[in-house]
C-alpha cells in the first residue's frame, strides 16, 4: 500500500510569520484541469493592513543597510530557491504542466534574482550623480527607497513575474507588500517559505494570498502605502489603484515598460534627493 | 584701488561713528522704469504659431498686485480653443519636431535662450507688473535662471542617447503642462526647456494672475522661427487647465502647483496611460544646531521663508532652532526682520513685494489667524505699507506646537513658524513630520552631522548651510504629498521620454 502523503498548509507571510487569514478564510488553489490541489489562505482587510504596518517598521533599517549587504542577501534568496529547484518546478507544473517550460520559468526567477542582486551596490552609481552647478556648491543627486511598496503580482506568471517585481523593489531598500496571482498562488507561497529563511528581515517581505479584487482597493487607498506596482492588475484595477493613489500621491508603476530586467524599474522606486553645500574658506 | 588707509585712522573714524548722533535717513526710492514694456491692452492665445481670438470669445483681466489695476486683458481658452491647441501640436509632432535631428532642435531652444538673454530686462520688469514679485528678484534671479534652463536643455538636444545607459529615449508626443504663479516665467522654462529639447511639442496653460510673460515668450518663439504648433500657450483659469490634462490626445501632463489641485489632477489622470509628473506643495523643515554660524544662517533662514514674499513651494516655513540657542536666535531673527523693506515691488531695494492675489492674501490671512488662535506667539515688524495692493508683513511665530495649522498646512506667505529640539534625532523626527517632502534645510559646523541629517531627511532637495539655491542643472522635486518626478538636470529628462520599444 503507497503511503499517503503530508500536504503542506498555504499560509501568508506577514511580519516574517506564517498566519492564516485572520478572516478564518480560505479558497481552492485549482491545477490545469480544474481540480482542487490545495486550500490557500484568503487575506481579509486587516491582514492587509498588518502586512503595511510590518512592512513600514522593517523599512528604515533595510534601507539603513549596506547596498553589499542587500545584495548578498538577495544572492542567497537566489540560492535557496536552486536548492528546492524541484519543488519550484512541480509547483509551477500545478498550473502549467509543461515540464520544460516550467524549468525554465525557475531558471529565469533564480537569474533574475542573482542579477538584481549584484545592483544593490551599483544602482546609485549609474542613477545618481554629481551635478555641475553655476556656483561655488557641492551638489549631489542620489536614489533612496521610495518606503512601502504594494506589488500586485502578475498574474500568469506566477514565480518569474513576482521575483522581477520584488526585486527590483528590495534591491534599493524598499519593503514590499504582495498580492500574489490568485489563480496560481502556491509558488508565492514557497516563495514566502525561502524568504523565511534567507536572511531577509521579517516584515521586508509581506506576501498574501487572496482575492485581488478585495484586496487592492485596500492596498490603493492605505495611506502608509508609497508606491504600487501594478503589473499584475486588470485595467479595471489599474484604474483603481490609480483612483485610491490620489489620497496620499502615491507612485504607480503601470506595466513594464522595460521588462523582467531594468535599472529602470529599481528607479521607478526610487525618490531622487539633492543635496546642496557650499564649498568655501 | 583706494589708498590704504593706516590701521590708526580706520580704528579713529569706527569710533567715530559710534560717537556720532544717529543720523535718521530720508529713504529715498530707487525706482525700475516701466518705460521698456509695452503691454498691450488685449492677448490672445498663442496657437498654431499665431496669435488667435478664442473661440469661447471671453476675456478676463490680469492685475498689477501693487496697485489692484488692471495691465491688460487676456483671452479665457474654452474646451474648442485647447482642442485648436492640442491639435496643433499634434501636427507639429507628427510634421517633423519628433524626428528632427536632436543638433536642429538643439538651435532652436539655443536662439530661445539667447532671445530671452537680449529681452531680460523687458521681461523682468513684467514678471514684476503682473505678479508682484521685487525687481530684485525678478531681474537677478528669475530672468538668468529662465535663460539658463534654455541653454542647458538645448545642450541636451542631441545627446540624449547619452543620458541613461541602456535606455533608448524617444519623445512621449504632446505634453500639456500647468504652471504657477509664483515664478511664472521660470516654471514656464523647467516645463518647456526638458520637453522641447527631448523632441515634444507642447500646450501650456499659465497662472491666470500671471498669464504675460508666457504671451511675450510665445513671440519669443515666433521670432525665433520655431515651426508653429511646436509651442501654444491657452491662458485661462482652473477648467482650462482641466481641459488640457483631461484632453484625450495629451501624452503626457506636467504640473506644479498645490497639493489639493495636484491630487485633482492626479485622479483626472487616472484610468488612462497619461504620463504624469507634479511638482506640489511643501512645508520645508530649516533646522539650525547649535554649532552653526549663526548670523550666515539667520540669512539663510530670511532667505528661506521671506523669498519671493514667500510664494515658495520650498520655502524654509518650518524653522527648528536647537533649544539652548533658541531664544539668541529668535532675537536676531526679529533684528534682522526689522530692516526688510516691504512695499513697491518695482523699487530696486524693496526686499518683499506684493502678494501675488486677494485671493492668497486672504488664505495667508486666514491661515496667521489660525496661528494666534490656536496659542502660536505673533510678532511682526513696524512696517508702513502702501495705501493699494495686496501686501502682508513678514510675520514670525514662537511657541508653535507640531499640530498647530501653522506647522501643518502650506501657507505659501512670507510666515514663519519656530519650534525647538534637543537632540539630532529629535531633529529628523520633527522635520519629517509632515505630508510633504519637497525640501529641506539644515545648519552645522560638523560635516558629519550634515552628511547624517541628509540621510535622514525626507525630501528631494536637502539645503545644507545654504538656502533657496537653484540652477538647471540640479534636480528638483519632492518626496511623499510634494509630488513625483524630477525638473531640472539629467532627471528631468525622463520625465519627457520613453523607451523605444516603448509600453506594450
Amino acid at each position: 500500500m503507497s503511503r499517503v502523503d503530508v500536504r503542506k498548509t498555504y499560509k501568508l507571510y506577514i511580519g516574517g510569520e506564517f498566519p492564516r487569514s485572520e478572516s478564518g478564510r480560505s479558497y481552492p488553489a485549482l491545477d490545469a484541469r480544474g481540480r482542487v490541489v490545495a486550500r490557500v489562505a484568503q487575506a481579509s482587510r486587516k491582514d492587509l493592513r498588518d502586512a503595511v504596518r510590518h512592512a513600514r517598521n522593517a523599512q528604515a533599517s533595510w534601507a539603513a543597510r549596506s547596498g553589499y549587504n542587500r545584495g548578498q542577501i538577495l544572492y542567497r534568496v537566489a540560492e535557496m530557491i536552486e536548492d528546492r529547484f524541484e519543488t519550484f518546478v512541480s509547483q509551477v507544473q500545478v498550473t502549467d504542466p509543461d515540464r520544460r517550460r516550467a524549468r525554465r520559468e525557475v531558471t529565469e526567477a533564480i537569474d533574475t534574482i542573482v542579477w538584481y542582486a549584484g545592483w544593490a551596490d551599483k544602482f546609485a552609481q549609474i542613477y545618481g550623480n554629481l551635478n555641475p552647478v553655476a556656483g561655488p556648491f557641492f551638489n549631489i543627486s542620489a536614489p533612496e527607497p521610495t518606503g512601502v511598496v504594494g506589488i500586485v503580482a502578475p498574474q500568469d506568471s506566477a514565480l518569474l513575474g513576482l521575483v522581477s517585481r520584488l526585486s527590483a523593489v528590495l534591491v534599493s531598500g524598499n519593503t514590499a507588500v504582495v498580492i500574489a496571482s490568485e489563480s496560481r498562488p502556491m509558488p508565492a507561497v514557497t516563495l514566502a517559505e525561502v524568504l523565511a529563511t534567507s536572511d531577509v528581515p521579517p516584515g521586508v517581505v509581506n506576501i498574501l494570498t487572496g482575492h485581488t479584487d478585495e484586496l487592492i482597493p485596500w492596498l490603493a487607498d492605505h495611506m502608509d502605502v508609497n508606491a504600487i506596482d501594478a503589473a499584475g492588475a486588470t485595467p479595471e484595477q489599474r484604474r483603481r489603484i490609480q483612483e485610491g493613489a490620489v489620497h496620499n500621491v502615491k507612485r504607480v508603476v503601470l506595466d513594464g515598460e522595460f521588462g523582467d530586467r531594468s535599472p529602470y524599474v529599481i528607479a521607478a522606486f526610487t525618490e531622487t534627493k539633492t543635496v546642496w553645500h557650499p564649498k568655501g574658506l | 584701488m583706494e589708498p590704504q588707509t593706516t590701521e590708526n585712522t580706520e580704528v579713529a573714524s569706527r569710533k567715530a561713528d559710534v560717537l556720532a548722533p544717529r543720523i535718521e535717513w530720508e529713504y529715498v526710492p530707487s525706482r525700475e522704469s516701466t518705460d521698456i514694456v509695452e503691454i498691450a491692452d488685449r492677448y490672445d492665445l498663442f496657437i498654431g504659431g499665431e496669435f488667435r481670438k478664442p473661440k469661447s470669445g471671453k476675456y478676463f483681466p490680469t492685475v498689477d498686485p501693487a496697485t489692484e489695476e488692471t495691465l491688460a486683458e487676456v483671452a479665457e481658452a474654452g474646451p474648442d480653443d485647447v482642442d485648436a491647441a492640442v491639435a496643433a501640436a499634434r501636427a507639429a509632432f507628427e510634421d517633423g519636431w519628433g524626428r528632427m535631428p536632436g543638433s536642429e532642435r538643439a538651435k532652436y531652444i539655443f536662439r530661445i535662450a539667447r532671445m530671452i538673454q537680449e529681452r531680460s530686462r523687458e521681461l523682468a520688469v513684467l514678471e514684476t507688473l503682473d505678479g508682484g514679485k521685487p525687481i530684485k528678484e525678478s531681474r537677478d534671479v528669475d530672468l538668468p535662471q529662465v535663460a539658463a534652463n534654455f541653454f542647458y536643455y538645448a545642450g541636451w538636444a542631441d545627446k540624449l542617447e547619452y543620458a541613461f545607459p541602456g535606455f533608448r529615449p524617444e519623445p512621449l508626443g504632446v505634453a500639456g503642462q500647468v504652471i504657477p504663479w509664483n515664478f511664472p516665467l521660470l516654471m514656464l522654462a523647467w516645463k518647456v526647456a526638458p520637453a522641447l529639447a527631448t523632441g515634444n511639442t507642447v500646450v501650456l496653460k499659465p497662472a491666470e494672475t500671471t498669464p504675460l510673460t508666457a504671451l511675450v515668450f510665445a513671440e519669443i518663439t515666433a521670432e525665433a522661427g520655431l515651426p508653429p504648433g511646436v509651442f501654444n500657450v491657452v491662458t485661462g483659469a482652473g477648467e482650462t487647465g482641466a481641459a488640457v490634462v483631461g484632453h484625450p490626445d495629451v501624452d503626457k501632463v506636467a504640473f506644479t502647483g498645490s497639493t489639493e489641485v495636484g491630487k485633482l489632477i492626479q485622479s483626472q489622470v487616472a484610468g488612462t496611460r497619461k504620463r504624469l509628473t507634479l511638482e506640489l506643495g511643501g512645508k520645508a523643515a530649516h533646522v539650525i544646531f547649535d554649532d552653526a554660524p549663526i548670523d550666515q544662517a539667520i540669512e539663510g533662514v530670511v532667505n528661506g521663508i521671506f523669498f519671493n514674499q514667500g510664494h515658495v513651494c520650498c520655502a524654509g516655513s518650518r524653522l527648528f532652532v536647537q533649544e539652548n540657542i533658541h531664544d539668541l536666535f529668535v532675537d536676531k531673527l526679529k533684528a534682522r526682520l526689522a530692516t526688510l523693506r516691504v512695499g513697491d515691488p518695482l523699487d530696486k531695494n524693496t526686499d518683499v513685494g506684493a502678494i501675488n492675489s486677494r485671493q492668497q492674501l486672504e488664505k495667508i490671512r486666514q491661515l496667521v489667524e489660525a496661528g494666534v488662535e490656536e496659542g502660536a506667539e505673533i510678532y511682526q515688524p513696524q512696517c508702513e505699507l502702501p495705501d493699494r495692493g495686496y501686501w502682508f508683513v513678514p510675520t514670525l511665530f514662537t511657541g508653535v506646537s507640531q499640530s498647530h495649522r501653522i506647522a501643518q498646512e502650506e501657507i505659501f506667505g512670507p510666515v514663519l513658524s519656530i519650534m525647538s529640539f534637543r537632540t539630532p534625532a529629535e531633529a529628523v523626527e520633527k522635520a519629517n513630520n509632515t505630508p510633504y517632502g519637497l525640501s529641506a534645510g539644515v545648519w552645522t559646523s560638523k560635516g558629519s552631522r550634515i552628511l547624517w541629517m541628509a540621510d535622514r531627511m525626507k525630501a528631494g532637495v536637502v539645503w545644507a548651510n545654504t538656502y533657496n539655491k537653484f540652477d538647471p542643472a540640479s534636480p528638483f522635486g519632492g518626496y511623499k504629498e510634494s509630488g513625483f518626478g524630477r525638473e531640472g538636470g539629467r532627471h528631468g529628462l525622463l520625465n519627457y521620454v520613453k523607451h523605444a520599444g516603448g509600453r506594450p
